[in-house]
């Protein structure tokens, strides 16, 4: 591995640990809060990722310079990044908020519902809901109860 | 070299915060410590020259979501539970998945290499042939606008059904509050 390819690609190893820091919040933590900001941090590291793939070295944001008559100068010797990943990405953080925000809404109404917002209290609860709908119903659908 | 140096300093900021994210309990602490991971991924951006994703990122993350998210903890709880389950089976899939992806970027061109698969395709269009089209100094505005103007149209669609499904998800939470008090009154 030389050098000229670990500092080609560092950096995409540094958003793939962010990444990962945010998908283990959402698989190890049972609070639901918690899984959304984890959810959240995954997604923002893909966005990092996207963005730096549109990013050129020794460039620019992609804004033409305008003369005092608000009239684009085109200068050829200008280096500018990619706009393209740009504006998928805009795109995504917008969709992004709308789903973050109907699942903090789920999370209120799961909260209305089981006086909890901990998936293992949850759990718990759907077992025990379960078991004593068999308990009640189980004899006459044949069941084992 | 300055670049690269802001670049550092920043991941190490990033990582350090979602590092006690993970470790948090305090759902306030986390929710401030999300806002501030989006406010450094804003300042990324803008060292990645996307200044409009990043004022994007600054209003939508550090602003809108945690508002939303200090709502949801004021809705619900403060504080989370220790975690019980042990975290061996979620750090071997992290690591696994990790590795699959750290698999995935060694095909890559380098990071900021001008002639990349993406720098070559589209974007010398856009960059030269915008002005004469559209007529607008950002090229963002006028690809987001005009030229992918459905895509914005699809994300207005998206965000409108989420509105309705909160609206959906949300009605009657004080009736059904209210009810629950008298009959407890």
């Amino acid at each position: 591995m030389t050098l000229e390819f670990f500092l080609g690609h560092v950096n995409y190893w540094l958003f793939i640990i962010l990444m990962m820091t945010g998908f283990y919040i959402v698989v190890s933590r049972g609070n639901y809060v918690k899984k959304i900001v984890g959810l959240n941090i995954f997604q923002v590291a893909v966005f990092m990722l996207y963005i730096s793939i549109g990013k050129v070295t020794g460039g620019t944001a992609p804004i033409f310079p305008t003369d005092s008559q608000g009239k684009i100068k085109v200068d050829p010797d200008i280096v500018y990044s990619n706009p393209l990943p740009h504006v998928l990405i805009l795109t995504a953080i917008v969709v992004g908020i709308a789903t973050t925000s109907l699942g903090l809404a789920l999370i209120v109404r799961i909260r209305e519902e089981y006086n909890s917002i901990e998936e293992d209290d949850i759990l718990e609860i759907e077992a025990a809901m379960a078991h004593a709908e068999n308990e009640e119903h189980g004899s006459a659908m044949g069941g084992r109860a | 070299m300055i670049e690269t140096i802001i670049n550092v300093i920043l991941f190490a900021m990033l990582v350090t915060t979602a590092f006690a994210i993970v470790r948090t309990t305090r759902l306030f602490a986390v929710v401030m410590l999300s806002g501030v991971f989006s406010l450094l991924t804003a300042m990324l951006f803008v060292t990645l020259d996307a200044v409009d994703v990043a004022f994007t990122e600054a209003a939508v993350g550090a602003g809108i979501s945690t508002v939303l998210m200090l709502g949801t903890i004021a809705l619900t709880t403060r504080s989370t539970k220790a975690p019980t389950r042990s975290s061996t089976m979620p750090l071997v899939l992290v690591v696994l998945t990790g590795a699959v992806l750290f698999y995935g970027t060694l095909d890559m061109p380098n990071f900021g290499d001008p002639n990349a698969p993406a720098q070559v395709h589209l974007a010398p269009h856009y960059l030269t042939d915008s002005i004469e089209e559209i007529d607008v100094p950002n090229v963002v505005t006028s690809i987001l606008a005009s030229y992918r103007g459905f895509d914005t149209l699809g994300e207005v669609a998206v965000v409108f059904t989420a509105g309705i499904g909160v609206l959906l998800i949300l009605s009657g939470l004080r009736r059904r509050r209210e009810e629950e008090e008298e009959d407890e009154a």
